[in-house]
């Protein structure tokens, strides 16, 4: 069996305020996949996103990236992952380019090659012309892009993208589908977690469901439609589409069923 | 990472904040040195041609290092705190490091030397103030001692400042360190007076003061006089800067302060 992008085994926590967000949760994303971890809010995604990527600290259990452990080879772990964050967490007062360049120079990229790099990506999320001007003069949705960009520069093969497209309007966001198909089809994993359930269907391959820190199904997009119950979406007042209505069935009864 | 991969990313923060502190340097540069024209108006000349001489020299070359000094210490400790404090709080943009392979000891050394670098050069231009009223008198014993010293002393202080960035918690917690610790250390580490001239009691108090250290030495390059071996002052120096790196190293390869 390959080496999965991602293995997480059994991974808790539990935050200083004794709020529980992960009660062993364990997933695993091959390489090359485009994954979609969904659930409600405070389900424990970004809790997930944040061990991953060494921003949050975990209680217990192990992560591997590309079969690299985070606590032993964190520093190997690290170049293989490109973090698009849910927040804006760029420095407002510098330059896109400047930010994309630098980026590079923290994975040891020197800057006479991330700066043509940086022009490209810049270029081809559509913010050529705002690649010097001060971010804060950016849109939101242009912001998103730039975050996109600086997780780009250093070319990983794991990208983690935390609802990339909140807040965007709905023709912004088809065009980020496409570039993100683009990225896949270049042979790097995705990890994407949204609360638009209609672009977890249009792109992924694979979906996890979580709430209250638990894994409350997850398998193939076929697998996962597949679950639909006719009867219990009916017993609710409106009807969505068939990964919504899922969801909705997964996530109101938890710790229920996993194929 | 390799270590021309550590040297980019070494001098991506470096030179990352360098570009920062040009670009705002009426915030940087320039308060420091007018508060030194105050310092040399008033202690050196006003109150100075009064007190006369200290330790054999006129007041005003006495009190040069020690404003030189003043200046090292609260930039270089002011940039790290407040630059690593606004990366954390304001924007989190702290985590495009921390995302990165980037080692914890090499984000604590690029953070320092944006400190060092800016630490020094207000030093030097408030020397080159200095030379405006002590009218080129200015003495040099030891030109080694005196960038050793300028040095040493920023990197202690821009260290103790990215502890204070790291484990503060509020814009208050960047704050009270300055105002009740640093500048109490800083008015009595004898940068206005000799230890000589205080009772026994006081010199005592004086001694435990890490700051009396460094401004002797570093008069010492410029005076070529000293209230105390110039070996224990750059053993207190080397001291602080080791405990001070490791401590920032913990914090963050633990995440102590930053992470949840």
């Amino acid at each position: 069996m390959p080496t999965p992008a991602l293995e997480i085994r059994d991974l808790k926590k539990t935050y200083a305020s004794g709020t529980v967000a992960l009660k062993g949760v364990s997933l695993t994303v091959p390489v090359g996949d485009f994954f979609a971890l969904l659930g409600p809010n405070g389900a424990g995604k970004t809790t997930i996103i944040g061990i991953v990527t060494s921003l949050v600290n975990k209680t217990s259990g192990t992560v591997k990236v590309f079969g690299h452990d985070i606590d032993k080879e964190f520093e190997k772990a690290k170049t293989y992952i490109g973090l698009v964050g849910q927040e804006i967490n760029f420095n407002p007062f510098e330059k896109p380019l400047d930010i994309v360049v630098n980026q590079g120079g923290y994975y040891g990229i020197p800057r006479k090659e991330a700066l043509p790099r940086a022009k490209q990506l810049l270029t081809d999320l559509g913010l050529g012309e705002k690649m010097r001007e001060q971010a804060m003069a950016l849109s939101g949705g242009m912001k998103r892009r730039l975050m996109i960009a600086r997780a780009l520069i250093h070319e990983p093969r794991f990208l983690i993208l935390d609802e990339p497209t909140a807040g965007v309007d709905v023709e912004l966001r088809r065009s980020m589908w496409d570039y993100l198909r683009g990225i896949t089809a270049q042979g790097v994993t995705i990890l994407l977690t949204t609360h638009y359930l209609e672009e977890a269907e249009q792109l992924a391959k694979h979906v996890a469901i979580i709430n209250k820190g638990q894994i409350v199904g997850a398998g193939t997009m076929s697998e996962i439609l597949a679950m639909h119950d006719e009867e219990k979406a009916k017993k609710h007042a409106y009807r969505g589409g068939k990964l919504e209505e899922v969801f909705l069935q997964l996530t109101s009864e938890p710790e229920k069923s996993s194929v | 990472m390799r270590p021309y991969q550590l040297w980019i990313s070494f001098y991506t923060m470096l030179r990352k904040d360098i570009v920062r502190m040009f670009r705002i340097w009426v915030q940087t540069f320039l308060p420091s040195v007018i508060t030194s024209v105050l310092y040399f108006t008033i202690f050196g000349t006003v109150l100075g041609s009064r007190i006369g001489e200290m330790q054999g020299v006129d007041y005003m070359t006495f009190v040069v290092p020690g404003l030189v000094m003043l200046a090292i210490v609260t930039t270089s400790y002011a940039n790290t705190s407040f630059m690593f404090f606004a990366s954390k709080f304001f924007a989190r943009s702290v985590d495009e490091i921390l995302v990165s392979p980037t080692p914890p000891w090499l984000l604590v050394g690029g953070f320092a030397a944006g400190g060092v670098v800016r630490g020094v050069l207000v030093g030097a231009l408030v020397l080159i103030v200095s030379v405006f009223f002590t009218g080129l008198s200015l003495s040099i014993h030891n030109v080694l001692v005196i960038f050793g010293f300028a040095i040493l002393t920023a990197l202690v202080f821009a260290l103790a400042g990215l502890v204070n960035g790291i484990y503060a918690k509020s814009i208050d917690g960047i704050n009270i360190v300055p105002t009740f610790i640093l500048t109490p250390l800083v008015y009595l580490g004898g940068i206005f007076y000799s230890v000589h001239n205080l009772p026994d009691w006081w010199q005592a108090i004086t001694y435990a003061n890490p700051l009396f250290y460094l401004v002797n030495g570093f008069r010492y390059g410029f005076l070529g006089i000293t209230d105390i071996p110039l070996s224990v002052s750059l053993a207190v120096l080397l001291g602080m800067t080791a405990l001070l790196a490791t401590v920032n190293w913990y914090f963050i390869r633990t995440g102590l302060g930053l992470r949840q």
